[in-house]
């Protein structure tokens, strides 16, 4: 059937609703707004206010309410309108989710799942479109997961809401209209294996999230010149699938890691990382990396574009790696 | 009860309890502190020395199901809610045998069984988890509260606020429990809030407020049970405000520059226990023989929770990856029956 992310998405929130009565899914204008990205919209209606709570605009006391509720055994769904925002609420995601079950001594698990948006592309400027999913990969003891398509879009929340830790989703801003074909009976997916989304013999495009479309664009352009890119989608940031990293560079030899996180300190560094401490001698070439600049995101369409990574940078890297650019 | 119990002599007994209570904790803690002097209990140390009517008199009106969150200083609240003393000192040892096996010491303290959930160490850090353990109980329609513990300073956090506004908004049953000890560390209540009458910001949510001496044991108790029953009665939200003190320093690493001896000496006077311990002994309620068998008694069990925390064991150093995630659950044929 033909469906959209967002639609998808909400396919996946319909299903949890009606298979278990401990979920519910609280957050700022995910009832009567019908929710910011238009995610939740008609919940309201079929499900009624208790289980589709409008909350006050109060990141950290309802995401702590949403620890507090996966404690008291409920399994809540908390959505965060923007990663950005999410950061009013580090202190409960950071202090508190992460660290309860090991700081407990394995007492207390935090069944809870986190969705929220990130990314750019909207000109919506320097507070609303930056991608630090990477920092939160950072923190053991969340779950990392980063939707990229429509199977994972409908298929991950259900396999989160069973996950006895709290799970991040990042949903990618500018995902949410992407239509396209998904099985009618598609259901939950795993959440801790990459997926080769191209096969390809020459080089490995590392990506995930709102780059997975770019990579895959370029993987296109790539091949009409006849370079043929294999293109991983590592759907879940922590834990990252390392075999599929390492096995991918060990076909190609050569790795360009894409990642609309900026450079420093990043998600991106720590990928070339593991690549060159685990499979140095399969390499052919330096691990390239293709990230947003290092700036606040700018609202005017050239400069947002300028910052972020696109095509022809990922097309550039690729040849750079194989030292044809 | 009875309102003849209330008069009569049944009275006594409970009175002694709460003694027993206080004085529990009291001189457990004293022993913690020679015990931080030796370098057996590392980190940070809050003693809640001079606070013990709070935690016990506040306990009396929980019940077993209901959820209790607490602060970084509060080893009276666990022993109040039925840690065992053992649990509670092997944590502070950080030893396997402990509350959290030893990881969280003394700021971390948490014991599912009885419901209470830490051991919070930022400030105004428990409260939305509070609101949220409230919120599964309605939702799952159980008659039960959560009873969040904070300090006076928690009221500067914005989390404090949040707290309280959707608490109240959603009419959830929370019993804020806010320990004003007139010090947040060491800045003075008067140095970092405009207004310091803390029941007022209570009122701002439209919650119920009770101003309570924190130092009266009775009056902690009879506040908090007209609260709980406000709260267990779908009221919504209470809110005490429980005037207190702390006669020792901050922590272990505090010299005190911030406040008077001569205030800290003033306090002492109304120090908790010894003032009920009088009003007892000139009632004739409690004999020199039973307080020095409730003395004798008290440092057995202190005496038994050291030796318990010596004896204890190490965390095997390979574990230390365990519980970051959940482990997966055994197959049921190697489960334990």
């Amino acid at each position: 059937m033909k469906t959209t992310y967002r639609e998808a998405l909400r396919a996946a929130l319909r299903e949890a609703l009606a298979r278990d009565p401990r979920v519910f899914l609280m957050g700022e204008d995910v009832g009567r707004y019908g929710g910011c990205y238009a995610v939740s919209r008609g919940l309201l209606e079929e499900f009624g206010p208790e289980r589709i709570r409008d909350t006050p605009l109060s990141e950290s006391a309802f995401v702590g309410a949403g620890i507090g509720a996966a404690l008291g055994g409920l399994r809540p769904i908390v959505e965060i309108m923007t990663v950005n925002f999410s950061l009013l609420a580090l202190d409960q995601l950071v202090n508190n989710a992460a660290t309860f079950l090991h700081m407990s001594g394995g007492q207390l698990s935090v069944p809870l799942v986190v969705r929220m948006t990130t990314g750019a592309g909207r000109q919506l400027a320097a507070q609303h479109s930056h991608s630090l999913e990477g920092w939160y990969a950072h923190v053991p003891g969340l779950r990392i997961v980063t939707p990229a398509t429509l199977e994972d879009a409908r298929g991950m929340l259900w396999t989160a809401l069973e996950d006895p830790d709290p799970v991040l989703i990042f949903e990618h801003n500018a995902l949410y209209a992407m239509e396209g074909e998904l099985a009618e009976d598609a259901g939950p997916v795993d959440l801790d294996r990459a997926s080769l989304r191209r096969r390809g013999r020459d080089l490995s495009l590392v990506t995930y999230g709102g780059t997975l479309p770019k990579a895959l664009a370029a993987a296109e352009e790539l091949a009409a010149e006849g370079i043929e890119a294999e293109v991983l989608d590592l759907r879940s940031l922590r834990p990252l699938d390392e075999e599929a990293i390492l096995a991918t560079v060990a076909r190609t030899h050569r790795a360009v890691v894409v990642d609309e996180g900026w450079r420093s300190g990043s998600l991106s560094a720590e990928i070339a990382a593991r690549i060159q401490e685990h499979v140095f001698f399969e390499l052919d070439a330096p691990v390239l990396r293709v990230c947003t600049a290092e700036v606040p995101i700018p609202y005017p369409r050239h400069l947002e574009e300028a910052a972020l990574p696109q095509v022809a940078g990922i097309v550039a890297a690729a040849r750079r790696a194989l030292g044809t650019g | 009860m009875s309102a003849a119990g209330e008069a009569g002599g049944t009275r006594a007994p409970h009175e002694l309890e709460l003694l027993r209570g206080m004085l529990r904790i009291r001189r457990f803690e004293e022993r913690c502190a020679e015990l931080y002097g030796q370098g057996k209990i590392r980190g940070f140390l809050h003693l809640y020395i001079g606070e013990e009517a709070v935690a016990v008199g506040v306990m009396q009106a929980l019940e077993p199901g209901d959820a209790v969150v607490a602060t970084y200083r509060e080893h009276g609240h666990a022993l109040a809610r039925g840690t065992p003393a053992r649990s509670v000192m092997a944590e502070m040892y950080g030893k396997l045998e402990g509350a959290s096996r030893g990881r969280g010491g003394s700021m971390h303290i948490f014991d599912a069984p009885r419901r209470f959930y830490g051991g919070n160490a930022i400030v105004g850090g428990g409260l939305p988890i509070a609101v949220g353990l409230a919120l599964a109980d309605r939702l799952q329609r159980r008659p039960r509260l959560a009873a969040a513990f904070f300090g006076e300073g928690a009221v500067a956090e914005g989390e404090f606020h949040e707290s309280m506004n959707l608490a109240a908004l959603w009419g959830l049953p929370v019993l804020f429990c806010c320990e004003n000890n007139l010090y947040a560390m060491g800045t003075a209540l008067g140095r970092s809030e405009a207004v310091t009458d803390l029941a007022l910001k209570a009122s701002g949510y439209g919650m119920p407020a009770w101003p309570v001496d924190g130092m009266d044991v009775l009056a902690v108790e009879d506040a908090a049970r007209r609260a709980a029953l406000h709260v267990r009665g779908g009221g919504g939200p209470a809110f005490l405000e429980l005037r207190t003190y702390r006669f020792r320093a901050h922590s272990m690493f505090d010299p005190e520059l911030y406040r008077d001896k001569a205030e800290v000496e003033r306090w002492k006077q109304r120090d908790p226990i010894a003032i009920l311990a009088a009003r007892l002994e000139a009632e004739g309620r409690l004999s020199r023989a039973a307080r020095d068998a409730l003395e004798r008694e008290l440092a057995d069990e202190v005496d038994d929770a050291v030796a318990f925390a010596e004896a204890g064991r190490l965390e095997p150093v390979d574990e230390l990856g365990r519980f970051v995630l959940s482990e997966p659950s055994p197959p049921a044929a190697e489960r334990t029956p």
